[in-house]
């Protein structure tokens, strides 16, 4: 960026990078890597976003008239003849947070300049993201081909059960894959050396944690909410 | 506190995991030994806002941040609540309109509010 005064107080730039500068010139207010305060402010955003997605779903539910699909035997998985009561979903819960866990190692690993240990941790960790991904998908299609569940209609009860379902999964779902290519690319970067030679730091992987463990957080609502409500 | 990481002792972490698996274990305990009314919904909160505290004051380090970082991203939720009331309003409004208008008369009107009180 090329500064048309030496003075502090005149630095005047004309266009876009006059944008920049005049929005870049306030102090600092958060004493963090900017990436994390970045981070952090997307994330409250998509706390709105998932927020939305679970009051629409609250008054739908509150107000149709016909009962509400039972989410325990909807989401049974029959294991030796015998439903098992949201077993599937259980299953993806502990996944999710096994590889929270994983990557609040990564993250501390990465601190300590352990760039192998970071990357396979992160490995491990969109390893389990891409798993939990696909029991989701094999969720959708049991419910969609053997139920017969649809966003307008379903056999089991109130017809708003579909819409609330698709739009609140499918968007996480969204956001888990995002995170599984966001942890792969910054995985391989830490292997790589990339971040070695920018200054050996770290703090990249700590802000990717902040997301993969937002995924994780969204999950445990969506979970208490939607599955056990 | 400058650009340093967060670094903590793993012990911490290892323990916050073990937690989370166990609440949530907890979590689908009631829904598989079928819990239900108040006692569901209310262990169903506590287990659900335990999980979500820990794992944002401890994975995402919230505890050991700024306080000013802290009140940027605590405090714009509690909004949040307002919205919720708006809409409990609204739905219960469109539910009795719903039951007013749109019943035939020999329905009888279900009363799930709340959710699966079935």
């Amino acid at each position: 960026m090329s500064q048309t005064s030496v003075n502090e107080t005149q630095v005047i730039q004309e266009g876009l990078a006059g944008v920049a500068s005049d929005f870049s010139a306030d102090r600092q207010s958060f004493h963090v890597h900017w990436g994390k305060a970045m981070m952090w402010i997307f994330l409250l955003s998509d706390t709105f976003i998932f927020s939305s997605f679970l009051i629409g779903y609250m008054t739908v539910r509150m107000s149709a008239q016909d009962p509400w699909p039972l989410t325990s035997e909807v989401f049974a998985l029959s294991m030796g003849g015998e439903p098992i009561p949201l077993l599937l979903i259980a299953i993806m819960t502990f996944i999710l947070i096994t590889s929270s866990g994983t990557m609040a190692l990564a993250v501390n690993m990465g601190y300590a300049k352990d760039k192998k240990k970071t990357f396979y941790l992160m490995l491990v960790t969109a390893i389990l993201g891409a798993s939990f991904v696909g029991m989701q998908v094999f969720e959708w299609s049991k419910l969609i081909l053997d139920e017969g569940v649809r966003p307008w209609a379903n056999p089991m009860g109130a017809s708003q059960f579909g819409a609330a379902f698709f739009m609140i999964t499918g968007f996480h779902g969204m956001h888990v894959t995002g995170g599984v290519i966001y942890l792969l690319v910054v995985a391989f970067r830490v292997k790589n050396g990339f971040y070695e030679r920018r200054g050996n730091d770290y703090s990249i992987v700590e802000i990717c944690g902040l997301y993969w463990h937002f995924v994780d957080l969204v999950w445990v609502f969506i979970f208490a909410f939607f599955y056990l409500w | 506190m400058s650009d340093s990481g967060q670094q903590h002792p793993l012990n911490i972490y290892y323990a916050v995991w073990i937690l989370l698996f166990v609440i949530s274990a907890f979590s689908y305990a009631v829904d598989y030994y079928q819990l239900q009314g108040t006692l569901r919904w209310t262990l169903i909160l506590i287990f659900m806002f335990l999980k979500a505290g820990f794992i944002t004051a401890i994975f995402m380090h919230m505890t050991w941040e700024r306080l000013a970082l802290q009140l940027a991203i605590l405090a714009p939720p509690i909004f949040l609540m307002v919205f919720i009331g708006i809409m409990a309003i609204e739905a219960d409004y469109t539910f009795l309109t719903r039951i007013e208008f749109f019943t035939e008369s020999d329905f009888v009107p279900v009363y799930h509010h709340g959710g699966g009180s079935h």
